[in-house]
């Protein structure tokens, strides 16, 4: 009955989606006011009705209603409750589900924070957002409904969920992620609403930017999770493999920063406006892209849904749809002649294009990459396959060259700087930095390694610089309160996601090249020393989980003598499904995670293949990332966002006559 | 002019949604051989039931199947009625016992039938690794002259056979003949 | 995120021992000099277990993998370079296997493709700058006869006004 009821509630967000992606936009090519308020009323009343709908799958799912599909294939009458919960969107018809979910908040979010929008404006956004939605959930009815029943022949129990996702890295990893995938939806709306308005000018820019803000905040968490889980979850330490589904994720990352920057020189310049909206464009198309690639079994991926060609033919339509149609509308409406405002080759200006520039060619490098091997086949030159190895060669150095300029950056000025002026601002921090890169590889000791010496060098250029313009405008205060209160929560936003960016770089430069890693035969007593811990193994013993039975085997770390923590990594069997999967044991730390894993039993003495990691400064990828996503959050807090809404002049309204 | 600079990002796109479109058709999970064309592996082995071997020398010459087996595969199970068949219509197949025990393959063979004209004991996976197998049950096209011309992976059943399989079967005999 | 589809598609291309599939992989070879365990982590790193969804050997528990791994250790206990092993493996499975594509002619626009989209970026940005430049430093906006006609037209009623 439940399944039955959400089953509905999706029909009327449907209906809505589709009232949604009309009545509005007809309002606002006639001007007529009633169509178009109705938008945030619609907004609303989808948010309403795709809540509902949720929340009845979570229901089913909760209640242990077998008679559902997808609770029958995914859930189990063992499984905590907690993971009953988290298994609805770790199939998927239920992410897709959790995708309606989100875009309805997105736009609830847009109805309700958009007061100092014009009608016009909003309701045009709003539309667009509407026939996105209106895609997504035809794809969900229509072909993978998750209210769908196994009638007759109801099972007595579960397949269970897929033991890698009994974790809490599935609770909160899709739902961030698809915060930000589906975030930028709204950066996308508020482009198209300027095309079609035929308006393209600084105030689209400032109103789109929290937005985008933000939702390039979210996806910078979710990816961030996804590392993280991946890292602790599958048992050998790796946290990231440019995997088809993982470059889906990192693609609109990319771009994403590449619009944040550019979003800053269209807010505070009026420069660049059609390169933005492409931007725009361009960052949510790489979001559908990576549904398309995620769900159509074009590529192959550890992380794949079920694969279904079928499936993957609805979403190529829907992409040919509306990532052609806002093309075609931007090749059609977007102002032919650039902006006559100028500004010098030495400029803020210039730094940001640079910016755009290496996450372009980064995005594209990334998207060319995964797309390869399809491309060989399809042109019948054979399978190939394209890896770690290639990106890590290819992506390296573009950051690399990136860095350096990242540090001028928020020092230079807009429309026109110097060269004697940045020398004299940054000689400084440049000097500190080359220093700071030069010794710091000699505190870890061994062989003096170049590549951590060249992360530190520039992730110290950043540091400084930062610092020193952070020092420079806090100085002239009177006091040091009054100091911190010139800066507005927009720089402080910059400095602090900056900051991340610096953080992460020297920890994935750090764990690369200074982990150790020791595989090999161990029984109980047996020790072995890494990067001077003592790793002793004491015994292995037998326990019992909720919906598991495995074996622990427990180790006794020493440092420098003295006790310093226990490690009980399990070799886990499920109970329902009969998979086997190992639990890492991780000892976590600032400085160096130590991490034990059991591989198989060997012989009949009681010894095991274990492995011991010594991973210095991995969490400061995980680290530099929270940064910059909290960076991303405070930038939203700017006075100037939060103007109450201001007088508006009749031409604003749009009310007279024709306003398309 | 600058209009039309504007039609590149869809221009692009379009390429891309027909390369996506191409990619809805193909399987990339389908592998062929490495060794298309090129000549079946040297291989001296023992051969199942017997105390005498079996090489490269004694399998070559004719148009035959090779067929990787072994007890532990459930699909092999599923296929092997059909192999029968096959071997009754009078095509060729060698066995490869690949990674698999003796005694169970004789008895396996016996409960079942042997559809094979001998069965090379590939118990350490040294011919599979020479000629790629990566997982059982695989089946090799090999013409009279050694030389392998296609590789199937998976199971064989009367709707592969006759969709895919028979018309390359046909078109070796041909060739064997002129 | 792995389902059921997974391990039906593994059914049917194969079959394997264990249904383990997201043990970690341990292997506890000894090798004669860390040198060669360096070389066996970087190329158990570099080649791709022919039959799991992208996944490395260094990786995948699947049994080929094993036998790969095996392999791997058996040839660079015995001496063969990088490009030997890599070579051997290529010639019985394919360029598939190898995660890091070989430079040739085929592969040459995957690997030269960054450098040459930075450069063609960086060109295609310095030319428009110019040409900003050049339209932004003609000063004054040209007015055609047509307009200046108009410009006159409504200057003087806008004075009439007054």
């Amino acid at each position: 009955m439940i399944a039955e009821f959400g089953h509905f509630a999706l029909i009327i967000t449907l209906c809505l989606s589709v009232l949604l992606s009309v009545v509005p936009l007809w309002g606002a090519w006639r001007g007529n006011v009633v169509a178009m308020s109705l938008a945030p009323s619609l907004a609303i009343g989808l948010l309403v009705f795709a809540g509902i709908s949720f929340a009845c799958l979570a229901t089913v799912f909760l209640q242990d209603d077998f008679s559902v599909a997808v609770v029958a294939a995914n859930s189990n009458s063992l499984l905590p409750s907690i993971y009953k919960f988290s298994a609805v969107w770790g199939n998927h018809e239920g992410s897709l589900l959790l995708w309606i979910l989100i875009l309805c908040v997105w736009m609830a979010a847009v109805a309700l924070f958009s007061s100092q929008l014009p009608l016009l404006m909003l309701s045009r956004v709003l539309a667009v957002m509407g026939v996105v939605a209106v895609g997504f959930i035809s794809f969900s009815l229509f072909t993978s409904n998750p209210f769908a029943r196994l009638l007759p022949g109801t099972p007595a129990d579960g397949q269970d969920l897929n033991p890698l996702l009994q974790d809490p890295g599935l609770i909160i990893h899709p739902p961030l992620l698809y915060m930000g995938y589906v975030g930028f939806s709204v950066a996308f709306a508020f482009a198209i609403a300027a095309l079609l308005g035929g308006r393209l000018d600084a105030s689209w820019a400032r109103w789109s930017r929290p937005w985008t803000n933000v939702a390039w905040a979210f996806l910078t968490l979710g990816i961030m999770l996804g590392s993280w889980w991946a890292y602790y979850e599958l048992g050998w330490g790796g946290w990231w493999f440019w995997d088809p589904v993982e470059n889906a994720s990192f693609m609109p990352w990319l771009a994403g920063t590449a619009l944040v920057h550019s979003l800053a020189a269209t807010e505070k310049r009026g420069l660049f406006k059609s390169w933005t909206v492409l931007l725009a464009i361009f960052a949510f198309s790489l979001s559908l892209l990576g549904t398309f690639l995620v769900r159509s079994g074009v590529l192959t991926s550890v992380h794949a849904f079920a694969t279904d060609p079928a499936r993957g033919l609805f979403i190529l339509v829907f992409l040919a749809f509306v990532v052609g149609g806002s093309l075609t509308l931007y090749a059609l409406r977007a102002p032919a002649v650039s902006s006559r405002v100028s500004f010098a080759w030495l400029s803020r200006e210039s730094l940001l294009l640079f910016n755009n520039v290496v996450f372009l060619v980064s995005t594209l490098t990334v998207l060319f990459g995964t797309l390869f091997p399809l491309i060989m086949d399809a042109l019948g030159q054979g399978k190939y396959s394209v890896g770690p190895p290639y990106f890590n060669a290819v992506f390296v150095p573009l950051m690399a060259v990136l860095i350096p300029f990242m540090g001028i950056g928020p020092v230079s000025r807009w429309k026109g700087d110097s060269a004697a002026r940045w020398r004299a601002e940054l000689m400084l921090p440049a000097i500190a930095a080359i220093i700071c890169g030069v010794t710091v590889p000699l505190l870890h000791g061994g062989e003096y390694n170049v590549w951590v010496a060249l992360a530190v060098v520039l992730a110290a250029w950043l540091l400084f610089g930062l610092a020193r313009d952070v020092w420079y405008r806090i100085r002239g205060a009177s006091s040091l309160a009054r100091g911190w209160r010139r800066l507005t929560p927009s720089y402080c936003g910059m400095v602090i996601a900056h900051l991340g960016f610096a953080a992460a770089v020297v920890g994935v430069v750090a764990t690369s090249q200074y982990n150790i890693e020791h595989d090999l035969k161990m029984q109980p007593g047996d020790t072995e020393v890494i990067a001077g811990y003592s790793f002793t193994f004491t015994e292995v013993a037998q326990v019992r989980g909720p919906n598991f039975v495995a074996d622990e085997a427990r180790f006794d770390v020493y440092e420098n003598g003295r006790l310093l923590t226990r490690l009980a990594p399990q070799k886990r069997r499920y109970l329902a499904s009969g998979q086997v999967m190992t639990e890492a044991a991780i000892d976590d730390g600032l400085w160096r995670d130590l991490f034990v894993a059991m591989g198989e039993p060997i012989g009949n003495e009681g010894a095991w293949a274990i492995r011991l990691h010594y991973k210095p400064m991995v969490r400061w990828m995980w680290l530099g990332a929270i940064m910059m996503a909290l960076g991303g959050f405070a930038t939203v807090a700017d006075k100037r966002y939060r103007q109450r809404k201001a007088v508006r002049t009749p031409a604003e309204e749009g009310v007279s006559g024709a306003a398309a | 002019m600058q209009r039309l600079k504007l039609f590149l990002p869809l221009a692009l796109f379009a390429i891309l949604a027909l390369l996506l479109f191409r990619g809805l058709e193909l399987d990339p999970r389908e592998m062929p051989s490495a060794l298309i064309d090129k000549p079946l592996p040297e291989f001296s082995l023992p051969r199942l039931g017997s105390d005498s071997g079996i090489a490269r020398v004694d399998v070559v010459g004719e148009v035959a199947l090779f067929n990787v087996w072994a007890t532990w595969c459930v699909s092999c199970r599923v296929e092997h009625p059909y192999l029968q068949q096959l071997a009754e219509n009078g095509v060729p197949i060698y066995g490869v016992n690949y990674k698999d025990d003796d005694a169970a393959a004789i008895q396996w063979l016996q409960d079942l039938g042997d559809p094979y004209r001998a069965n090379i004991v590939d118990a350490q996976g040294s011919l599979g690794l020479d000629l790629g197998v990566y997982g059982a049950p695989e089946t090799y096209f090999v013409d009279a002259s050694g030389v392998i011309r296609y590789r199937h992976v998976g199971v064989i059943d009367e709707r592969v056979w006759q969709s895919r399989l028979e018309p390359i079967y046909r078109e070796l005999t041909q060739e064997a003949q002129q | 995120m792995k389902i059921a589809g997974f391990s039906q598609a593994l059914l049917f291309v194969g079959c394997l021992l264990m249904a383990a599939v997201a043990s970690a992989v341990i292997e506890t070879y000894e090798f004669s000099s860390p040198e060669l365990q360096q070389r066996y982590q970087l190329l158990s790193a570099e080649l791709r277990c022919p039959k799991c969804q992208n996944q490395n050997i260094a990786d995948s528990n699947a049994p080929i993998a094993q036998d790969l791994r095996k392999l791997l250790y058996e040839q660079l206990e015995a001496g063969a370079s990088n490009d030997e092993i890599l070579d051997y493996m290529v010639s019985r499975y394919g360029e598939f296997v190898r995660y890091r594509p070989a430079f040739d002619s085929s592969t040459a626009v995957l690997w030269l493709a960054p450098v040459l989209l930075f450069i063609a970026a960086l060109v295609v940005l310095f030319l428009s700058l110019r040409q900003r430049k050049e339209s932004g430093s003609a000063g004054q906006v040209e007015l055609s006869g047509e307009e200046q006609q108009q410009l006159q037209q409504m200057l003087s009623r806008s004075e009439q006004d007054r």
